[in-house]
């Protein structure tokens, strides 16, 4: 190699031209997105140039492929770049030049050449009925596979919504025993990144994350980075203004269609999904579902095809004779609720102190219970809760400046630890609990506190037959 | 006799196992087997038919375009729904999306490395090669400077120590024939094609919201409505505040003129890159044009509708060409499709044939427990159905669509294929085997993205003049529809013929039925032991080094097997 030889991403720009400003920028706009202070940038360029590549090893499930096609969208760093010059992807089936036997010995002779030095990303589910049976790759079960890779890999990356959950193949009907990527990460430090497909810009973050700090990025108790994961589309959206003065799209095509009205009454999820769509859209900003018309799927949440579904079957209201109950502000008590869950999963003396408070919360605000049925907080209950570090905060702000030069910059929040399913059935008795109770914030007071300009009442309940 | 196993078979779709018996230096007998299951046909039982195709998309992530649009018109069918023209004109717009970045990711993601020799092109001298890209074609639009970059990008990759996606390649194999020059100027290419495939699939996300799995398709139509051309007055009781705030609808003006400068360069890419650099492999490879000929019959379903009649005219037709012979189109109806599953692994049926509008998918997995080294010995072995056309074992792809399009007379294809086929100075019948799947798939990218520019004047010529319909809606509501319904749609993905098949009962999915192109290539034996077109195709094959036997992987890639299609 002479002197000349390319350095990376950095020395891959300036030889086509292009300025350090430009890939400064592109630097900068990596910060924005995994909401970085903007002096944090400097140390992102650093860190996408350094030599050696850290290796990858992507392995496919059961799953569509559509989230290694994903990864070949990414713009910011451009697919080449990432793949030859940010990392060293050594392992990914729909790109490599080796082919069996061949291909399986690279695999291996990353894993023997940089133990506990490489990252594993899967995309697609783990087939786990049979053995392992219904998915082999070389004559081995995929699961056996993963799990080895998995076993020394200095992080797991899950991407897209089977990674996540087990996504489509877990689906009702499905018989291969799907389950997310979590059942094979073993412990190792682990993130999920749902999405059908998987956003290329927050896959293209999440990469850019572990070269700056060398771990993953902050995530909630599902595994997912709250930089990406962290805010409801329903508050980032682009039509949310509709939805406030009650302008809605009644039928495929007609004028609110074409004026880009609200899309809620045909039966978008937006009210119950936690994505950054909005915010960075796809293909480099070129546009995202409901940009483009059509209702958002929530495919982001746990079990969404069956949770969420069907796809055009209106939310149920929140409880039509109370009409200024959003579903934001009922997300925003759960939110604040789940918060305090999470304070409680510590120690036991936490958990019953918190039941004495709430049970005096009950004996004080008792009227304001009857006004708020259980039930109707139970139905808009997101299937997990979701424990944002600032639950309020938009994504495309940047924390302020004065944050404490941590590594961590987000905040700190109980990141997942260990496998996904570890953490699975801790919250659902908890949030049972706080359906129960009533909110903290009594509703009444808010009422009175801040009535609406211009109530709209949300739509009569009105299933599809 | 010797047994060879390819397992991964990377570069394809899904989870591809090859098995070959070799004899004599020579592929005596093959075996084709998709190792991974999911079963979305069964997922989607019980679920509404308007949702259906959002679950069929998701059987593939590169062609699910396809698969979308096969769920939706089934429906539509069963339903009798009538999309309007510019709902058509938009999913040809996606269709042809998907088909031209298809190909171009076939070509050079897919097959290249079993053409181009990565380890001989960083000795490549940057001039020679410019000289050798001019020679491909005047437009070439690569210069020194890039060449000498990405010669200098797989060096620095490969001197690392961390050779990427390049390690362990079969680098230095005797079947690589082209020149260092030629293999650096075609994987410059191939760089370039992965950003400019990023660039074009850009359309299906301005239409679509994303991509991969655009999200606007509907049962009547599209989602992506037009700006709304009547009066913006504030009308009474509606606040002044959100109608100041209108957010832009979803095909603006800005977002065609967009869609239009990638039309057009997909054009600039496909005509004066893509094609000649396939013709270049090609003709350095003409004493490959006997091999991996198969049985000779071609099938295409055909896509791509021109107009709104019932029985639209095809810009890429419908039919079958058997024996190799082009001079007679035979009509093709949905009725002909069967499949077997004697050698897959489901639940035996009754009879051998089961056309997929009555059948079922029950999967009962009967092979070997994991780990085993080979599938010698089991009846049953892939995941894959075995459909054939009037018990006819068929070729389905860009290379059976040119074929069909050939028979069916005149138009752009058959024309443009001839000529770039005359070009590789191959023998005349090289276009039915390994020479044709080279050549084929980049010409009808050519003839598709040219195509493409009429239908945006099309639709914008309708918008002009007040056509803003994007969707039939008389439908939509489940109350209008009858207790009992059935409906299918035939059409093509890049890869090939798709088929769905579907039965509705009491407004929900009672049966549903997938015939994809990855089912009919990569199809194994049928009930009568006859093999699927690409085990068919690999028999013969030489493999000079069984260590390394890319003769193998040229065959198979040349048909772009998609098994996540295939087994769904």
């Amino acid at each position: 190699m002479t002197a000349a030889t390319i350095q990376g991403e950095l020395g891959a720009l300036l030889e086509r031209g292009l300025s350090r400003r430009a890939f400064l920028a592109f630097c900068g706009a990596m910060t924005t997105l995994l909401a970085l202070p903007p002096r944090y940038a400097p140390r992102v360029a650093a860190a996408v140039t350094a030599s050696p590549r850290i290796p990858l090893i992507w392995l496919r499930g059961a799953g569509c492929g559509g989230d290694g096609e994903a990864l070949l969208r990414t713009a910011e760093p451009d697919a080449v770049s990432l793949l030859l010059e940010s990392l060293s992807v050594d392992y990914l089936e729909i790109l490599m030049a080796a082919s069996g036997t061949a291909a399986a010995d690279v695999r291996s002779a990353t894993m023997a050449a940089a133990p506990n030095g490489y990252l594993a990303v899967i995309e697609g589910a783990v087939a786990g009925a049979d053995d392992g049976a219904w998915h082999t790759v070389g004559g081995r079960a995929f699961r056996d596979v993963a799990r080895e890779v998995c076993a020394g890999a200095l992080g797991v990356i899950a991407v897209g919504s089977c990674a996540f959950d087990g996504g489509l193949a877990a689906a009702t009907g499905g018989t291969i025993g799907a389950s997310g990527a979590g059942v094979v990460a073993g412990g190792r430090p682990f993130i999920s990144l749902p999405g059908c497909p998987v956003n290329a810009a927050n896959l293209a973050a999440t990469f850019v994350h572990f070269l700056t700090f060398n771990e993953l990025p902050p995530a909630d108790l599902r595994g997912r980075p709250l930089f990406a994961y962290g805010s409801l589309i329903h508050n980032q959206c682009e039509r949310r203004a509709h939805f406030e003065f009650g302008e809605f799209v009644e039928a495929w095509g007609d004028e609110g269609a074409q004026k880009g009205w609200c899309l809620y009454k045909m039966g978008c999820k937006g009210p119950e999904a936690y994505a950054n769509c909005p915010a960075v859209r796809y293909d480099d900003g070129a546009s995202w579902p409901i940009g483009s018309g059509q209702v958002c799927i929530a495919c982001t949440m746990p079990g969404f095809w069956d949770s969420m579904g069907p796809a055009f079957r209106r939310l149920p209201p929140l409880a039509s004779f109370v009409p200024w109950l959003t579903a934001d502000f009922a997300g925003q008590v759960l939110v604040g609720g789940t918060a305090g869950l999470a304070a409680a999963h510590g120690t036991a003396s936490v958990a019953r102190a918190a039941l004495r408070r709430r049970r005096a919360a009950r004996a004080r605000v008792a009227p304001a219970a009857d006004a708020v049925p259980e039930p109707v907080v139970a139905v808009e209950a997101p299937a997990e809760p979701i424990t944002p570090a600032e639950p309020n905060a938009p994504p495309d702000v940047a924390p302020a400046a004065d944050m404490p030069a941590a590594d961590m910059p987000a905040a700190d929040v109980p990141a997942a630890e260990g496998p996904a399913e570890d953490a699975e059935d801790e919250p659902e008795p908890g949030l049972e609990a706080e359906a129960a109770n009533p909110p903290e914030v009594p509703p009444e007071p808010k009422l009175e506190a801040a009535p609406r300009p211009k109530p709209v009442r949300p739509p009569a309940a009105e299933d599809d037959p | 006799m010797t047994r060879l196993v390819i397992d991964p078979v990377t570069r394809v779709g899904g989870q591809l196992r090859l098995e070959v018996e070799l004899e004599a230096g020579a592929v005596r007998d093959a075996w084709l087997s998709g190792t991974m299951y999911r079963g979305v046909e069964r997922i989607l039982l019980g679920r509404d038919p308007r949702e259906a195709w959002l679950l069929a998309q998701r059987i593939c992530g590169t062609c699910g375009t396809a698969h979308a649009l096969a769920s939706v018109r089934a429906v539509e069918a069963a339903l009798g729904v009538r999309v309007p023209p510019n709902a058509r004109l938009l999913r040809n717009l996606v269709a042809g999306t998907q088909l031209v970045a298809n190909h171009a990711a076939a070509f050079f993601g897919r097959q290249l490395v079993d053409w181009v020799d990565a380890g001989a092109a960083v000795q490549a001298d940057a001039a020679a090669a410019a000289e050798f890209a001019r020679s491909l074609g005047a437009e070439q639009p690569i210069d020194i400077g890039e060449l000498e970059i990405a010669r200098r990008r797989i060096e620095a990759t490969a001197a690392s120590g961390r050779s990427g996606p390049f390690a362990g390649g079969p680098w230095g194999h005797p079947a690589y024939r082209l020149s260092p020059e030629a293999d650096l100027v075609l994987l410059a290419h191939a760089f370039e094609a992965i950003d400019w495939r990023r660039r074009v699939t850009g359309i299906q996300a301005l239409i679509g919201g994303k991509t991969p799995h655009p999200q606007s398709f509907l049962v009547g139509g599209m989602a992506t409505a037009p700006p709304w051309a009547g009066p913006s007055k504030v009308a009474p009781g509606q606040h002044l505040w959100g109608t100041g705030r209108q957010v832009p609808s979803a095909l603006t003006a800005e977002r065609l003129d967009a869609m239009r400068t990638l039309v057009d360069d997909a054009v600039t890419f496909c005509e004066d890159v893509f094609l000649p650099d396939t013709i270049a492999v090609a003709s350095a490879h003409a004493d490959w044009a006997g091999f991996g000929r198969g049985r000779g019959h071609f099938l295409a379903f055909g896509d791509l509708p021109e107009d709104d009649a019932d029985r639209p005219a095809l810009l890429l037709p419908r039919g079958r060409v058997m024996d190799r012979d082009v001079g007679r189109l035979v009509e093709v109806d949905q009725s002909g499709v069967a499949e077997s599953v004697g050698h897959a692994w489901y639940e035996p049926t009754a009879e051998a044939l089961q056309r997929p509008a009555e059948s079922g998918t029950t999967p009962r997995y009967d092979g070997p427990r994991p780990p085993f080294e080979t599938l010698e010995g089991f009846e049953r072995y892939s995941w894959v159905k075995a459909p054939r056309y009037e018990d006819d074992p068929v070729e389905v792809g860009p290379l059976a669509r040119s074929l069909v399009a050939t028979a069916a007379g005149g138009g752009d294809l058959p024309l443009r294929l001839s000529r770039a086929m005359a070009l590789t100075g191959a023998p005349s019948d090289a276009a039915f085997g390994m020479l044709g799947r080279l050549v084929a798939p980049a010409v009808e990218a050519v003839v598709v993205a040219r195509r493409m520019r009429a239908w945006l004047d099309e639709l914008e010529a309708n918008l002009a003049d007040g056509d803003l319909a994007v969707a039939d809606v008389s439908r939509w509501d489940p109350a209008s529809w009858p207790a009992t319904a059935e409906g299918w749609s035939i059409g093509e993905s890049g890869r090939g013929a798709v088929g769905h098949w579907l039965a509705i009962r009491d407004r929900r999915i009672d049966r549903y039925s997938v015939v994809d192109a990855g089912t009919w290539n990569a199809s194994p034996r049928d009930n009568r032991g006859r093999r699927g077109a690409l085990e068919e195709a690999l028999v013969g094959t030489p493999v000079v080094d069984a260590t390394r036997p890319i003769e193998l992987l040229r065959v198979v890639h040349g048909f772009d097997p998609c098994l996540t299609c295939g087994v769904h």
